[in-house]
């Protein structure tokens, strides 16, 4: 009981209430507050000079416009087309395969295996190449060369598919491993195959984390421009697609075209949709995290 | 009931168990799912297959040596020069500019979220942090333009202030788009230290100062790395910002007053031109963007690696 300890509990806790200590701790927690308020500051800051930027373009002529060299009626319609016709590209061809590629790594995949772990890191790697990186694919197979689709709605879809492909997987991977084994084992001891255990238990209990993740996904995909760029899709598109072989102008492209333009209304006009743009992902992440709270179930 | 009823009963049942019917339906489920997730293994030979037979064609045309020492960079002018040190410098300018944003103020943000933060005032600030990772790069682009650099052009203390394109908005601009990068899986790799270590802290006096950063920042360092090395991979690979902000001239000078051009932006200018397929003006965009990818590709390893060495630790 009485060992001698090698420091005095007393001085250590005077020490800790030294002046200097005591400097110390609200000077790190002042650095600290400081930082967050520069981040949540700055954040503020963009999303109210978008606003004030924008302000005297804000109506209806925005959405229902097509671009004009003359700044005063110009709008986004195209481009707002345009997004929504490469969005559906993404969610056909871009969901089902990322949530099959996790259901494979999830309730198949040996993961000794070094093909399997290979896979695994690919994926992660995937994750972090940097967008322009995926337009130079595109351009390379897509537009150009081996498919030779040209600058098409059905090129761009395609191209953001393979860019967020693997944060589909990754999340859908995550609600996968969040459903309890005991349901698996219960229904596979009932006699269900594999497929009829994953199809009719695993699944539908995933269900909602994997929507959740997908939302995000596309809404990293809305606003992708640089990859766009690179597969030619900077021309001044002035009708909607009309199909996948469809020319097509895309939202951040728009916008970095009319930001790029020396005029000052072009900037007002960019602005303006860059609110339209904003409007569309905060109702993006708003349904999913509505989904998150109304479904999400935790074991 | 006679025992060799009870015995006809149970033989087949154990047979089935014994002898497995191949189920071809399965069978070809689980190929279908395979090939999914092989597609992205393909995705990646299919982005080195783009990239490398137009860059082996580029190094034909242009030498190597000249690519990597010369300090011009003009390929698309009429007396093309191919020295990418300018892209290089640019992009590391803006990079180490966007970091010393982004590294303090992403781990100061996670040390605040892990260690101090009560979890109401948690659950708020997280939430807004990772609103700064939502917004499409091209909104920050602006904002670094219409924002960032008139308020620069006002505040700058020390010679020439920046002109409209300069390379300083954008690597400020750049390095609050990383801060979430940072700081959320910096917040992780701290969040996952053991609660016994802070409490084996506190019971020798440690005050929550010294258990944060003595304590719980060495133990999580492996993730925190990854975190930084992470974001360097992201500032390197960004586009929109530095296209929109920082100009379109090569310029081999570390004055973040002045307009440079970086590697992602030479990418995005140059495809946007519409190069005619084969053209040395074509391939320089892949032989910039092998440049791009192998040091972003090894970034991100390093990456996964640490990430896995710090799950293991606990």
């Amino acid at each position: 009981m009485a060992a001698p300890t090698t420091a005095d509990p007393n001085r250590l806790a005077t020490s800790s209430r030294s002046p200097r200590s005591r400097l110390a701790q609200s000077g790190f927690r002042v650095a600290m507050l400081l930082a967050l308020s520069v981040a949540i500051v700055t954040l503020a800051a963009l999303l109210i000079q978008v606003l004030v930027e924008g302000w005297p373009r804000l109506n209806l002529d925005v959405l229902t416009q097509f671009p004009s060299s003359r700044p005063g009626t110009a709008g986004a319609q195209s481009a707002i087309f345009g997004t929504l016709w490469v969005m559906g590209v993404v969610i056909v061809t871009c969901i089902p395969v990322g949530i099959g590629a996790a259901i494979y790594l999830e309730e198949y995949a040996n993961p000794n295996r070094w093909y399997n772990r290979m896979i695994e890191v690919n994926i992660q790697n995937l994750a972090a190449v940097p967008s322009i990186v995926y337009g130079i694919l595109g351009l390379a197979f897509l537009a150009r060369g081996w498919a030779g689709l040209g600058t098409t709605v059905l090129a761009a879809g395609l191209t953001l598919a393979l860019l967020v492909l693997p944060i589909v997987i990754i999340a859908s991977r995550e609600a996968i491993r969040a459903v309890p084994r005991a349901i698996r084992e219960a229904s596979l001891a009932l006699g269900a195959t594999e497929w009829q255990t994953i199809r009719r238990q695993t699944l539908p209990a995933a269900i909602p984390g994997i929507a959740t993740g997908s939302i995000l996904a596309l809404s990293r995909a809305i606003g992708e421009a640089a990859p766009l760029l690179l597969l030619g899709a900077l021309t001044f598109v002035t009708f909607n697609p009309s199909g996948l072989d469809s020319a097509f102008a895309v939202l951040p492209v728009q916008i970095y075209q009319w930001i790029s333009r020396p005029q000052e209304e072009f900037k007002v006009l960019a602005a303006a949709a860059i609110v339209v743009l904003l409007v569309m992902l905060l109702a993006m992440n708003g349904t999913a995290i509505w989904l998150r709270r109304r479904y999400q179930r935790r074991w | 009931m006679s025992t060799a009823g009870t015995f006809g009963a149970v033989r087949p049942l154990s047979r089935g168990l014994a002898v497995r019917r191949p189920r071809y339906g399965e069978m070809a489920i689980k190929a279908t799912l395979a090939a999914c997730a092989f597609l992205s293994v393909g995705t990646t030979i299919g982005i080195v297959i783009s990239l490398l037979e137009p860059t082996i064609e580029f190094f034909a045309d242009v030498s190597v040596v000249e690519f990597f020492t010369s300090t011009e960079w003009s390929p698309l002018f009429a007396d093309p020069k191919f020295g990418v040190l300018p892209l290089v410098t640019a992009t590391l300018v803006i990079t180490g500019i966007a970091l010393a944003v982004a590294i303090p103020i992403g781990l100061l943000s996670a040390i605040y979220l892990s260690e101090y933060a009560r979890p109401r005032v948690r659950n708020f600030l997280k939430p807004t942090l990772e609103l700064l990772a939502g917004i499409p790069t091209v909104v920050y682009g602006f904002f670094a333009l219409t924002f960032v650099t008139p308020l620069l052009q006002d505040l700058w203390l020390f010679g020439e202030p920046p002109g409209i394109y300069n390379a300083a908005s954008a690597g400020l601009v750049m390095g609050i788009m990383i801060v979430p990068t940072i700081a959320s899986l910096s917040e992780d790799a701290m969040s996952a230290v053991p609660r016994s270590l802070r409490e084996g802290s506190f019971a020798l006096g440690g005050t929550r100062l010294t258990t944060s950063l003595r304590v719980v920042f060495p133990a999580a360092i492996s993730g925190i790395v990854a975190a930084i090395v992470l974001g360097f991979s992201r500032a390197v690979g960004e586009t929109m910002i530095v296209l929109i902000a920082s100009g379109l001239q090569p310029n081999l000078s570390f004055d973040p007053a002045e307009a440079m051009q970086t590697m992602t932006s030479f990418i995005a200018a140059a495809g946007q031109g519409d190069q005619p397929t084969g053209s040395t003006g074509y391939k320089t965009i892949f032989a910039v963007g092998t440049a791009l990818f192998v040091v972003t590709f090894a970034v991100n390893l390093v990456s996964i690696r640490l990430v896995r060495r710090y799950r293991q630790a606990y």
